[in-house]
């Protein structure tokens, strides 16, 4: 593949990427969430046409204008959300869509003969053709998605995050199962976050991010892991962060976490939070740092440890308790959790406070709009009108209204999840200058985000988050990337 | 996972890229807005609902365009109205209820029961509504509570009821038809008010509540924020739950109203009343502009939903085709609803970008 672009209706997803896949290799694609990783294989399963760039498959440019057309040349696709039929045998999911028949009646006979025969080459000639994969576990849902490719003399298998639901022994098994394609000349493509994985079972490294290739085709054995992690997450961009003010030695705690836990996701958090003071949660995707906040806010119930604010512990697991405490949740997701997509952009700021602004129970809209307008012109949402339907925002200003939501009623805390995803460049360097505003004003912030270098030129202080631990606290002046990206190491392999 | 679902929202979010609009970008933007709003949705209900008159008026004649035929319409729809305007209440939140229809059986078997069983006829009419619309409210309590805190998907929580419902109503009137004999309850329900019957009345209150609770209230945007994203909402700090509660409650109140009405007319309580109701409501909500997938409701949509399908059984009865014809056509008109409703709907997201 070579520069490939595509984009969504103007916004650029993938700006030049390329991709180069021998024959036979395990060829690993590293980036974070919202590099691109999932548009690029999408395009090359067909499923997405580029708007640049060329494909060449074994030596011809190829155009695949359908997921059938990848599948025909001999590129198959296993996503992460098993596409098989639960209610379908084996043989009759490895056959779906070119079932081996006469006429229309199948040859059931023959297929499950074969389907044995291609589960045998995968190692797991022990599995039943005729049994129903509903009642298989996901490793062995993947060995039925991979003999399916086998089915369709495939050459290329991508592989969207596959140990992501699996277990330390079915991961195992799935290599034995990579290194048996491999071994027959198929090359695979392997979408991971997971660093240890990759080295135990790629070739080749490519690295994406912001849409675009950083590496390409490195060597997994020569290319040392904080390279690979700097190439990940480092920003190219300069941002520029605002200046700190000082937090007051006396500014009262308003948020103090204690040796807060969720299930086997995290463990033994504890931090405070002063007025005025951003905390900055840093981490890879999976260390916990979002289940933090969330759980901090109630939306998960702590299975241990305690929340309180401004002295007053929280209950746990309510999320009334901690928007009535005076805490806000800008969530991860904006569009699933965040908004109302076909609603005004007034309704969404007010979404948490139209019943205080109501009188009675009714509605008060002309003070929704008031009010909303005061914020929305405040944080410069461009346009500033509370009628525009929030689904045809751009992501700065979809931003800019779960922090006008919050500021309507004056809160004291803001839990920031990832605010500058999907938001361009110049709508970050806003974003940055009205946290440090909020904070000036004594809001007590915490933020998460995937990117290092935001975490540590916007917080006051660091914690570092591997594993679902804090594995260090720092000023954030006293603390660089390189120092995070140690600690998130260390914090992984201990 | 996240980066798939994050590729699809970049992918959404950039139909929304701000580009300045033209001048003339923004005025067939407006009249998309327009058609695409409140306004439009029920500017095209009323020339459905004209339409279906004009057919009614050339085929029938003076048999069709007379007052009284009107008022026997609109009465037709009172019953069938009042379940809808419950209906659109959940519908709007994102969820469903099958179990009105056999909800409001059971309640005329059990209000009709408590009338006969007070042998010295001392039941004033009061306590039959009360009891009715108690029995209404109570199912919406026990699905309110399946659903919002049990956790089972709406159609199935309410599918059972429907089912239950039923057969608890046979059971209590052991499948025999209570006729009820209080008085004033049947001159009440005979009787008119400025020549409008008192059934339209009640249709008439009901709709305007409904209107005002979903439109006006804090109660209405809740079921709308709820209905658009639950999970937004939740984080907002709504209390989604006990409101979720709340709206099956108020539905099957609705049902309860629907079984005093449903009393007076027949002058009788049985557990085979309301039978197929549930569809014949859904129908109308969603012809009238309700999105099934909640976010977005309309009362005013709802009421003209309910009169459309009325007023074309008149048109059919009218000229006596069977109700056979009258079925197919319904089909087909829910169908071309539908269609039209995503038509507008796709572009009014589309061109506001």
């Amino acid at each position: 593949m070579q520069a490939i672009t595509k984009s969504f209706a103007g916004v650029p997803a993938l700006r030049g990427v390329d991709l180069e896949v021998a024959a036979g290799e395990v060829h690993c694609i590293l980036g974070q969430n919202g590099a691109g990783k999932s548009t690029l294989i999408k395009i090359l399963a067909g499923a997405y046409q580029p708007d640049g760039g060329e494909i060449v498959w074994q030596g011809e440019p190829v155009v695949m204008p359908s997921p059938v057309a990848a599948l025909e040349l001999g590129i198959a696709t296993m996503y992460q959300e098993l596409d098989v039929v639960d209610g379908l045998t084996i043989a009759e999911n490895i056959y779906l869509g070119h079932e081996r028949s006469t006429a229309g009646v199948l040859h059931t006979g023959s297929a499950n003969r074969h389907a044995r025969q291609l589960l045998g080459r995968l190692g797991h000639g022990d599995l039943s053709p005729t049994r129903e994969v509903g009642t298989l576990s996901a490793a062995n849902k993947q060995i039925v998605s991979m003999a399916r490719a086998l089915s369709r003399d495939t050459r290329l298998i991508i592989m969207d995050e596959p140990s992501a639901v699996l277990d330390a022994q079915e991961v195992k098994n799935l290599f034995r199962v990579v290194k048996e394609l491999t071994a027959q000349g198929i090359a695979v493509v392997y979408i991971s976050h997971r660093l240890e994985e990759i080295r135990e079972i790629g070739d080749r490294i490519s690295v994406m991010k912001d849409g675009r290739s950083m590496a390409g085709g490195l060597s997994v054995a020569d290319t040392p892991t904080p390279d690979l992690i700097r190439l990940m997450t480092g920003r190219a961009v300069e941002n520029v962060f605002p200046p700190r003010a000082p937090v007051a030695a006396d500014a009262p705690v308003l948020l103090d976490v204690q040796q807060l836990a969720f299930r086997e996701v995290f463990a033994d958090v504890s931090f405070t939070v002063r007025a005025g003071e951003v905390v900055g949660l840093a981490g890879l995707v999976g260390s916990g740092r979002s289940e933090i906040l969330e759980t901090i806010y109630g939306a998960r119930k702590a299975t241990s440890g305690t929340v309180t604010v401004k002295g007053r512990m929280l209950k746990p697991g309510s999320v009334r308790a901690a928007v009535s405490s005076g805490m806000g949740l800008s969530p991860e997701e904006r569009k699933s959790q965040g908004l109302l997509l076909e609603e005004p952009v007034f309704k969404n700021v007010t979404l948490a406070t139209f019943a205080r602004i109501a009188r009675y129970g009714l509605l008060d809209e002309k003070r929704e709009r008031a009010v909303s307008r005061t914020q929305i012109e405040a944080l410069e949402l461009r346009p500033p009108d509370p009628d525009l339907l929030a689904g045809t925002l751009s992501g700065g200003n979809q931003q800019k209204i779960l922090l006008a939501r919050w500021l309507v009623q004056g809160t004291d805390i803001l839990l920031l999840d990832e605010p500058t995803r999907g938001v361009d460049v110049g709508a970050r360097a806003e974003i940055y200058g009205l946290i440090r505003r909020l904070a000036a004003a004594g809001t007590a912030i915490v933020v998460v985000s995937s990117e290092i270098p935001e975490v540590i030129g916007l917080a006051d202080r660091v914690l570092v988050v591997a594993e679902g631990r804090v594995v260090q606290t720092s000023p954030a002046t006293e603390i660089d990337e390189h120092r995070v990206l140690d600690l998130i190491m260390k914090g992984m392999a201990a | 996972m996240s980066e798939q679902k994050s590729a699809e929202n970049s992918a959404e979010a950039s139909l929304g890229t701000a580009k300045s609009p033209t001048p003339s970008d923004r005025s067939r933007g407006a009249l998309r807005r327009f058609l695409g709003g409140s306004a439009g949705r029920n500017l095209g209900l009323i020339i459905a609902l004209g339409l279906i008159v004009a057919v009614g008026a050339i085929t029938a004649g003076g048999r069709f365009t007379n007052f009284e035929n009107f008022v026997t319409i609109i009465k037709f729809s009172s019953i069938i109205g009042v379940i809808s305007v419950g209906a659109t209440f959940v519908i709007t939140a994102g969820g469903i209820d099958l179990s009105v229809g056999s909800v409001m059986g059971l309640a005329t078997v059990v209000a009709s029961l408590s009338s006969v069983q007070d042998a010295a006829s001392q039941t004033t009419w009061v306590l039959m509504a009360v009891v009715a619309i108690a029995v209404g409210g109570l199912a919406g309590l026990v699905n309110g509570i399946v659903i919002a805190y049990g956790r089972v998907v709406p159609f199935m929580a309410t599918l059972a009821m429907l089912v239950g419902a039923r057969g608890l109503a046979e059971l209590i009137s052991n499948k025999q038809t209570q006729i009820v004999t209080v008085p004033d309850f049947l001159n009440l329900f005979r009787g008119d008010l400025f020549g409008i019957p008192v059934l339209i009345w009640m249709f008439v209150v009901v709709a305007i509540i409904g209107w005002f609770l979903l439109a006006r209230t804090t109660f209405g945007r809740r079921t709308v924020a709820i209905g658009g994203n639950f999970e937004a909402s939740r984080l907002a700090g709504l209390k989604v739950r006990r409101h979720l509660v709340a709206l099956y409650v108020l539905t099957g109140l609705a049902a309860g109203i629907a079984a005093v009405m449903m009393l007076g007319r027949t002058t009788a309580g049985t557990s085979t009343h309301g039978e197929l109701y549930e569809l014949d409501a859904i129908a109308a909500v969603v012809v009238g502009g309700t999105l099934l997938v909640g976010g977005r409701g309309t009362i005013v949509g709802t009421v003209f939903g309910v009169l459309i399908f009325s007023t074309l059984t008149n048109v059919f009865t009218q000229n006596n085709l069977s109700t056979s014809v009258q079925a197919v056509s319904k089909g087909v008109i829910i169908v071309i609803a539908v269609l039209l409703q995503q038509r507008f709907a796709a572009r009014g997201s589309r061109s506001s970008g």
